[in-house]
């Protein structure tokens, strides 16, 4: 207990990687998950077929092997991302929006096919229909399964810890070494942290729900 | 005619070469004798027996690493080799027994081995268990670079600079605490920096000086090992505890070598390869 009073600034530094990390990998997974399904449901046979391979490949293959790619695969071929943050951004963004585009491809699916086809007889193209009628009706549908992603997110960026980016589980590895003695309570405070971010998570997610529940 | 005289010269040299080795003391020197020992010492055992079992590591480059030949090769297995040689023993009735970090003491303790010389770091709790002789060498934390970096000299030039090597590592924790201006890049394991280094993407990996060594002596030229280590870790001889003469004989058997030279022999002829030449250590007689 002491211990983790003692190193609370050190603990307090990982917390603070882990969430700017969860943060901006989120915002982006978002981002480009968006696109990948408005792949994946666009008439154009190409981007479908690229949409549902990235989505096969990184959905199927562990996270791990995704940031070894990264650190130790690409820069040899030429491309050097900044070891740590910039490397483990890159590989939890690609990861998750695979995960982010089948949580919206849902959504989309779950509503009605006369929607679009009523948007396209009122002349909308096909970015207006997705943008602007179809997609924020799927949102909707599409948060509880979103928010799962994003804890799920939240607890996937311990593996950059393996890959020379210093947060909340590479602060407790290194506390741990240091006072063997005090290893079950670094072990439950780094577990009430994670907490601290993945249970307001849940609790958003309820509330968002019940604003945009509608009757269908 | 030329290409005779160069024949000629090349004859000469040889001889040269053998008459010197002919005429080193150490050679013809006779073999040490039982008798040269206070009787009932461990010494004076060895020697009668004419054979010693030294343990040593098998896995450690340039330290001790068995050779296809199956006998280990390094510097420890060097100095192995002079101490036997002391006892008159040659190197042919030298058995190797591979020992690790977690059965060295237990090797001693039960007899299995006589000596240990494996990059066997002297300390207080590993005295309660056997006693250490020397320092032989003082191994300590120290700096890899690519062969081609010539602005880091030392530790003190690595503010700014990227440092790979292990979290919750004792270098690690060395970095943190006493050169807080590195950016740390912290993996699982060593070998895990040592893309990132040939990619440029971290400027140094730190850990032991002898770990590095072996990275370098494996690289092919690429990587080097700069400066003085920065922290000590003597390496020490490992034998039974309390078996005092022994001890201080082989301490006087350090002090020679180190003096007449053969130390530093052993040195280039191993470790030297890689690594900056050391200054001798100075005995603890403790």
């Amino acid at each position: 207990m002491e211990t983790f009073i003692e190193e609370f600034g050190l603990i307090w530094g990982g917390f603070l990687a882990t969430l700017s990390l969860a943060a901006v990998a989120g915002a982006l997974a978002l981002a480009l998950g968006t696109v990948l399904a408005a792949f994946r449901v666009s008439p154009v046979g190409p981007l479908r077929t690229f949409g549902t391979l990235y989505v096969e490949i990184v959905r199927n293959t562990p996270l791990t092997l995704m940031f070894f790619f990264w650190v130790f695969v690409v820069p040899s071929l030429g491309f050097v991302p900044e070891l740590g943050f910039q490397t483990s951004i890159i590989a939890l963004t690609l990861y998750t929006s695979a995960f982010v585009c089948e949580a919206l491809r849902a959504g989309i699916n779950s509503v009605g096919v006369g929607q679009a086809e009523a948007a396209r007889s009122l002349g909308f193209t096909f970015g207006q229909t997705l943008s602007q009628v179809v997609l924020p009706q799927a949102w909707r549908t599409s948060v509880p399964p979103l928010i799962s992603v994003l804890i799920a997110l939240v607890k996937n960026t311990s593996v950059a810890a393996g890959f020379a980016f210093t947060e909340m589980v590479a602060i407790s590895k290194r506390l741990t070494n240091l006072h063997a003695s005090d290893a079950i309570f670094i072990f439950f405070g780094i577990g009430v942290m994670y907490l601290l971010i993945t249970i307001p998570l849940g609790i958003l997610a309820s509330r968002i729900e019940r604003k945009v529940a509608f009757a269908r | 005619m030329h290409k005779y005289m160069k024949g000629a010269a090349l004859v000469a040299a040889a001889m040269l070469a053998l008459a010197a080795c002919s005429s080193d003391p150490a050679d013809s020197s006779p073999a040490a004798e039982p008798g040269d020992f206070p009787e009932g010492s461990t010494m004076a055992k060895l020697a009668s027996a004419g054979s010693i079992t030294i343990g040593t590591k098998f896995d450690q480059p340039l330290f001790g690493l068995k050779a296809p030949s199956g006998n280990p090769e390094g510097f420890d297995v060097e100095i192995g080799k002079i101490i036997a040689g002391e006892l008159g023993i040659s190197a042919d009735n030298i058995k190797w027994v591979e020992t690790v970090s977690a059965n060295r003491e237990a090797y001693i303790a039960d007899g299995t081995v006589d000596i240990v010389i494996a990059t066997y770091t002297i300390n207080d709790e590993r005295k309660e268990k056997v006693s250490f002789a020397g320092p032989y060498y003082n191994a300590g934390q120290a700096l890899m670079v690519l062969s081609d970096n010539s602005d880091i000299n030392g530790p003190d030039d690595l503010a700014g600079k990227n440092v790979c090597s292990v979290e919750g590592s004792t270098p690690a924790a060395n970095i943190a605490e006493n050169y807080p201006e590195a950016n740390l890049k912290l993996f699982e394991a060593y070998t895990d920096c040592l893309e990132p280094l040939r990619n440029n993407q971290v400027d140094v990996l730190t850990t032991d000086n002898v770990i590095l060594a072996g990275y370098v002596a494996e690289s092919d030229g690429e990587f080097k090992v700069v400066g003085e280590p920065f922290t000590e870790e003597p390496y020490g001889i490992g034998l039974a505890k309390d078996d005092t003469d022994f001890r201080m004989w082989i301490n006087d058997v350090l002090e020679e070598i180190f003096e007449d030279g053969r130390w530093l022999d052993a040195w280039n002829a191993t470790a030297g390869t890689v690594l900056p030449e050391p200054t001798p250590p100075s005995v603890d007689r403790y």
